[in-house]
């Protein structure tokens, strides 16, 4: 064996060299580290934090100690003993003192709804009441007379629950701890997923076979040409979403631009306007337009790369024109074809501007419900929690992009 | 020779299907760009419909004014709206600006260990639905509003929009710096240079196309976000897009037309400007133009 190899200080070439690679490294990530650093506070951790608000829920425990230690050893079978509603009251007493029991009942409320007079009416009574308390809260209200209530009390009092994935998915415990379907006059939120997958669909294969012909188009034209044609393509892209949200709602609507020419040419009578928008067709067509430079660019950019040869060959070799397309060009595009149909379909699935602004009443999809939640019923576990489910969906297709595309190869314009 | 012209000896069928191929082409083209379009003309509406009256298809000059234009002008939040978008778009670039090329420029180093997992987490505010972003900032800043004040702050918006900005940049800047001959950096160290030097003298300005991209895509995306506006900003931080939302929700009148006009002039204006700065790109990494 040869001598071991060493630099002129005599250090042995290979520490030497794993030293330097070493600071090249710590260089490197040291200039990602200040973004890194930044989307971790102002990014990634708001995100587990608002997982988090979808598991926790420590308004129960906290204001109603008292009922939550007596209900732990309470087997649910029928209506708890004196001691019970006891407890309740002095927690309703004192959550009433403390101003939070508008949230406690609202809490409770979310779960089974009805409850919110129940809470705050007793807890209003209560401070006047004498032991027992038991007859008297039944005299209140017939609900604390009910197992449900209790069982609604018991299943919300640890702190970190699954109801609000439950909730998600149109499924509640019942009064024996089972997970069942909520009563069909409820169940929306299954459904709402449902119809978010299938406009994000049709908006998808909407925008492949809208981008492919004009793709084709451009990577065929010469470049002086297909550049100026490639402006109609990002123009769009480079406008404002609400400015085009808003041209379709000029254009679409019944008194819109569209509807008149189809009266003024003959095709439609002025009575028989046709409802174009705010509706689920209207979300599906102004999202079709917003997100179709997003499946033209990728497909494009593969076109492009495809040597026209090919096509000469196969024509060459005896194939149909059509038939060569077919057989030679179309598998060639299907890197592109992929890339365009996940980022659409990845861009789709969380929209919330437009199906807000155009989608009327079925024309929703769950981001609109998410954001209903947060700023409106204030259900922020709820809105947390079909946040959560709709981020799984969005990480397990932004995944199989990153696996068959690569996210470094993502183009802008 | 491009394969869509029609060759000499094509057949019937052909002709037919050539001419139905460049028909369905113009239609998507304009399913593109004539909702952009029609906006323009009926900004200058005399009346208050959001379509053609009679008068204007007959071009009467009477049937156009500048009404809505003025309207615009004359009131205050607008005015107030206007300025509140530039400052925090023009904060939010510079600051996404300076984090992402740099992060790029570590990112397409090749020590950088775990590439991939560190370039799809810095990418992923672009992925994920605006409303779980914006979800997650209203609990964030909820959670430190006693230390630092945020929810109804330029800050909070500022550094928020930062956050949906810089994705554009590293992705624009990386993309600049795959075509990037790194033997000019040792070569500008071998000749003495020190890397602040190496930095502004030759890697700066070969990456300056990309860099100003970047940034104008993080302008864009600021300018117009109006998601996480919704959620955590008071009125005091009214940006224009969160007024055409009110508007368009509300109190719908033209004077929306004339803003959005106004917006599309500006797209223009970027999309040039982006588009100049990508073909000197790459006029000067040599690649071919287009």
């Amino acid at each position: 064996m040869s001598e071991l190899l060493t630099t002129v200080d005599g250090r042995p070439l290979k520490a030497a060299l794993a030293s330097a690679e070493r600071t090249k490294r710590i260089r490197a990530v040291l200039l990602v580290m200040p973004l890194f650093i930044f989307i971790f506070f102002s990014f990634l951790y708001p995100i587990a934090l608002m997982l988090y608000r979808s598991v926790e829920n420590p308004l129960i425990a906290q204001h109603m100690p008292e009922t939550v230690a007596v209900l732990e050893n309470w087997d649910g079978k029928e209506v708890p003993g004196e001691e019970a509603f006891a407890a309740l009251a002095k927690d309703l007493v004192a959550a009433r003192k403390s101003r939070e029991i508008g949230k406690v009942a609202t809490r409770l409320n979310f779960e089974t709804p009805g409850l919110r007079s129940v809470i705050t009416g007793s807890a209003r009574s209560a401070g006047k009441w004498e032991p027992p308390f038991k007859e008297k809260f039944l005299d209140r209200r017939k609900q604390w007379g009910e197992v449900e209530t209790w069982a609604t009390i018991k299943r919300l009092s640890p702190t970190i629950t699954s109801v609000n994935y439950l909730a998600a998915v149109d499924r509640q415990y019942n009064v024996d701890g089972e997970i069942v379907k909520i009563g069909s006059d409820y169940q929306i939120y299954v459904d709402l997923f449902m119809r978010t997958m299938w406009m994000s669909i049709v908006v998808t294969v909407a925008c492949l076979v809208l981008g492919f012909p004009i793709a084709y188009m451009l990577a065929s034209l010469p470049l002086r040409h297909s550049n100026l044609l490639m402006i109609l393509v990002l123009l769009p892209f480079w406008t404002s979403l609400l400015v085009r949200t808003t041209s379709w709602i000029v254009l679409l609507q019944t008194q819109g631009v569209l509807n008149d020419l189809m009266v003024w040419s003959g095709i439609i009578d002025d009575a028989q306007r046709v409802q174009l928008i705010f509706n689920a067709q209207g979300t599906v067509i102004a999202m079709t337009q917003i997100l179709l430079p997003f499946m033209v660019l990728p497909l494009y950019s593969v076109m492009k790369t495809i040597p026209p040869s090919y096509l000469r060959a196969a024509e060459s070799l005896g194939a149909h024109r059509f038939l060569a397309f077919w057989r030679i060009y179309v598998p060639n595009t299907l890197p592109g074809v992929g890339a365009g149909c996940l980022l659409v379909f990845i861009l789709a699935i969380g929209y919330y501007i437009t199906p807000a602004l155009v989608g009327g009443q079925d024309g929703q999809m769950i981001s609109n419900m998410i954001a209903f939640h947060m700023q409106k019923s204030l259900n922020w576990g709820l809105a947390a929690a079909l946040g959560g489910i709709l981020l799984g969906g969005v990480i397990i297709l932004y995944w199989l992009y990153n696996k068959l595309v690569g996210i470094d190869r993502l183009k802008l314009g | 020779m491009s394969q869509i012209s029609l060759p000499d000896h094509a057949g019937p069928v052909e002709t037919v299907w050539h001419w139905t191929y460049i028909l369905i082409c113009a239609f998507v083209f304009l399913f593109l760009i004539a909702p952009i379009l029609v906006i323009i003309p009926l900004s200058f509406n005399a009346e208050p419909y959001f379509t053609f009256t009679k008068e204007m298809m007959s071009l009467k000059p009477e049937a156009f004014s500048m009404r809505w234009y003025e309207d615009f002008m004359a009131k205050e939040i607008w005015q107030r709206s206007i300025g509140n978008s530039f400052f925090i778009a023009f904060c939010s670039t510079a600051l996404a600006t300076a984090l992402g090329t740099l992060a790029a420029l570590g990112l397409s180093r090749s020590e950088m260990p775990y590439k991939g997992l560190f370039m799809g987490l810095l990418i992923s505010p672009m992925i994920v639905p605006l409303v779980i972003t914006a979800a997650g900032i209203f609990f964030f800043y909820a959670t430190v509003n006693d230390y630092v004040p945020l929810t109804g702050t330029y800050l909070g918006i500022i550094l928020a929009h930062t956050v949906l900005g810089t994705p554009f940049v590293v992705i624009t800047v990386t993309a600049t710096l795959s075509g990037f001959d790194h033997s000019l950096t040792r070569a500008g160290a071998m000749l003495g240079a020190d890397p602040t030097t190496v930095f502004f003298k030759i890697i700066m300005p070969l990456i300056l196309p990309g860099v100003i991209s970047g940034a104008l895509f993080a302008f864009v995306t600021s300018f117009d976000e109006v998601v996480v506006v919704l959620f955590v900003a008071s009125v005091e931080q009214q940006t224009i897009p969160r007024q055409m939302w009110a508007g368009i929700r509300e109190s719908i009148s033209p004077t929306i037309l004339a803003v959005a006009t106004i917006l599309i002039c500006i797209s223009i204006v970027l999309l040039a400007t982006v588009e100049l700065l990508r073909r000197r790109s790459e006029r000067l990494r040599g690649m071919s133009p287009g």
